[in-house]
């Protein structure tokens, strides 16, 4: 890992690369471009490019109609007004008939930073979860990222995905992206942590040190949450026996309970969550958050010492 | 179809309405009355659609916004040939293809999951911008109810397609002036509609009795200006055809019993 870039960067450039390719993709804002990065393909493809002003559910029912004119709508606000003010529109309008909408939604999470907890999307993956259909990707990286919304473009139906504002680290391995298949970043004995999003690099991190101490824990990077991966994750726990969930998303309803509910029943685990504990967010910088919420690189290792 | 074949259609359809809702026993019988002269006039007079190819793309559209109108929509489809009419007596029973409110992935000719207020006329108005971006000649039509117009996402939807100029889309208004605590302007007062459409840039035609068929098709055929969409506002009878029905806001969502759809039978039936 080297340079830093936030997945809503590389979801702008994905954008125009599938442009080029595909006449059929189409971009939706609500009067923000500049951050969620669709501002170049409206300058690249004005005609392709449809601002709905600051009327989010307007903008997903939009959505959902030019679908049905045999485009693919991509669709992109911030999580919180994506998921949670728009949420019976992608529900009914989207999902309930099963329209090939794709919901591109930034700025999700704590580290959403200095705007603060009403801005900050900590439950969007629960509420994208529950709604039967819909599939569920969040990239670890800015390079998975444009994998993701490539393969997402190729897929008819509904998709949520799910993607951060501020610069992460990027893996310099290339690794597969299949929707639905969770990827083994790193094997191990002792435990393993499944995480997504921005907190698989913390998860590595706190693995490779942990290496050093002589624990060997898997890291496996769970970019869709829907459809699960069931497979890799029963394996995965079986084998390592200690399983901790990692995400930057409230304990409820997101990659934890998704995990939980795969291994309940089948078979002896410790189990541990690690996300936001049931609480809102507040202003500060992105590490501030990371920090505060126990998701830096520093208090994921310090939770996995203790807990491995 | 001359006026005089289309009324009988608008006869059948009413006594189609009451038998389904009647056999399923729950329904809303009196927006499907109110709505039947504006949904014939459409299907019948306007839009290009076959119902031996459903999907083809180059076809035109309707979108019911008042979902819980369902029963007239079905009734209109199935006179068309949509699919069997047999179907009309399976309303809202389990594994039926008739669903309580319309749901494109199992009805032939509903291009769109309605009922959830609001959202179809924001539907429509994402088709209509798709139709005008492939350059086809596509006409989209939806129909929004009185009540409706409370929610907000109407007014989205209609800022939005004034904003892109869509004067492909048409808006039918059945302002039948009742919902279902009462009146309009008992629950939650829609102000002067014409007005509003008005100042959000559509063209709008007013007309005093929507379920006058004729001055509907007229309405229908008088092109919107360019660049603007249209809507017909047309006030209409709750219930119309139906005398225990007509006017009564407590027939919004209830399904006669046995006597009573033998009442409004003979009455349709004359």
């Amino acid at each position: 890992m080297s340079e830093k870039k936030a997945t809503r960067a590389a979801y702008g450039e994905a954008l125009l690369e599938l442009a080029a390719e595909n006449d059929k993709i189409v971009v939706l804002d609500a009067d923000l471009s500049h951050a969620t990065m669709t501002l170049k393909f409206s300058q690249t493809y004005p005609d392709r490019f449809f601002n709905c002003g600051i009327a989010e559910c307007n903008m997903v029912d939009i959505a959902a109609g030019f679908s049905t004119m045999g485009y693919i709508p991509f669709c992109s606000s911030f999580a919180i007004f994506g998921t949670g003010r728009a949420y019976e529109m992608v529900r009914n309008s989207v999902a309930y008939p099963h329209f090939n909408v794709k919901l591109c939604m930034t700025h999700a999470g704590i580290t959403v930073g200095e705007d603060g907890g009403s801005h900050q999307s900590i439950e969007d993956l629960a509420l994208m979860r529950v709604i039967p259909g819909m599939t569920v990707i969040c990239p670890c990286d800015a390079n998975e990222t444009k994998r993701a919304v490539h393969a997402i473009a190729e897929m008819d139906g509904p998709v949520y995905l799910r993607l951060a504002r501020a610069a992460s680290p990027v893996f310099e391995e290339e690794m597969p992206f299949e929707i639905g298949k969770a990827n083994v970043l790193r094997d191990g004995t002792d435990g393993v942590m499944f995480a997504t999003g921005l907190m698989v690099s913390p998860a590595l991190n706190a693995a490779a040190a942990l290496a050093e101490e002589g624990k060997k824990i898997a890291v496996v990077n769970v970019h869709t949450l829907k459809p699960l991966d069931e497979e890799t994750v029963l394996n995965m726990a079986r084998k390592c026996g200690k399983v901790m969930t990692l995400e930057e998303h409230s304990i409820i309803g997101g990659l934890g309970d998704a995990v939980a509910a795969t291994l309940i029943g089948n078979g002896d685990f410790k189990f541990k969550k690690v996300g936001i504990n049931d609480v809102f967010g507040q202003s500060g910088t992105a590490n501030d958050m990371l920090e505060e919420y126990g998701l830096s690189d520093g208090k994921v290792l310090e939770t996995a010492r203790a807990y491995f | 179809m001359d006026i005089k074949e289309l009324k009988e259609v608008c006869r059948q359809v009413r006594i189609d309405i009451i038998n389904e809702v009647a056999d399923a026993k729950s329904g809303h019988p009196g927006g499907s009355l109110s709505a039947v002269e504006m949904m014939v006039a459409v299907y019948y007079t306007q839009m290009r659609v076959d119902p031996k190819d459903p999907k083809n793309p180059d076809r035109d559209r309707f979108v019911l916004s008042k979902g819980h109108s369902a029963p007239c929509l079905y009734a209109v489809l199935a006179e068309k040939g949509f699919f069997p009419k047999e179907e009309l007596k399976h309303l809202r029973q389990l594994h039926a293809i008739l669903q309580g409110h319309p749901d494109s992935k199992k009805v032939p000719g509903v291009d769109a999951a309605t009922g959830s207020l609001g959202q179809g006329i924001s539907i429509a108005t994402g088709m209509a911008l798709g139709a005008k971006h492939s350059g086809k000649d596509i006409k989209v039509y939806t129909m929004v109810g009185d009540g409706e117009m409370q929610e907000g996402l109407v007014w989205e939807a209609s800022m939005a397609a004034a904003h892109y100029k869509l004067d492909n889309l048409t808006v039918l208004v059945d302002n039948n002036g009742l919902q279902i605590d009462g009146k309009n302007d008992d629950v939650m007062s829609l102000g002067n509609i014409a007005d509003k459409f008005r100042a959000f840039g559509f063209y709008v035609i007013e007309l005093p009795d929507g379920n006058d068929l004729e001055a509907v098709i007229d309405a229908l055929n008088t092109p919107t200006e360019p660049g603007k969409p249209k809507c017909i506002l047309a006030h209409t009878l709750k219930g119309k055809g139906v005398s225990f029905m007509e006017g009564d806001f407590n027939w919004h969502g209830k399904a006669p019993n046995e006597e009573q759809r033998q009442q409004a039978l003979k009455e349709l039936e004359g």
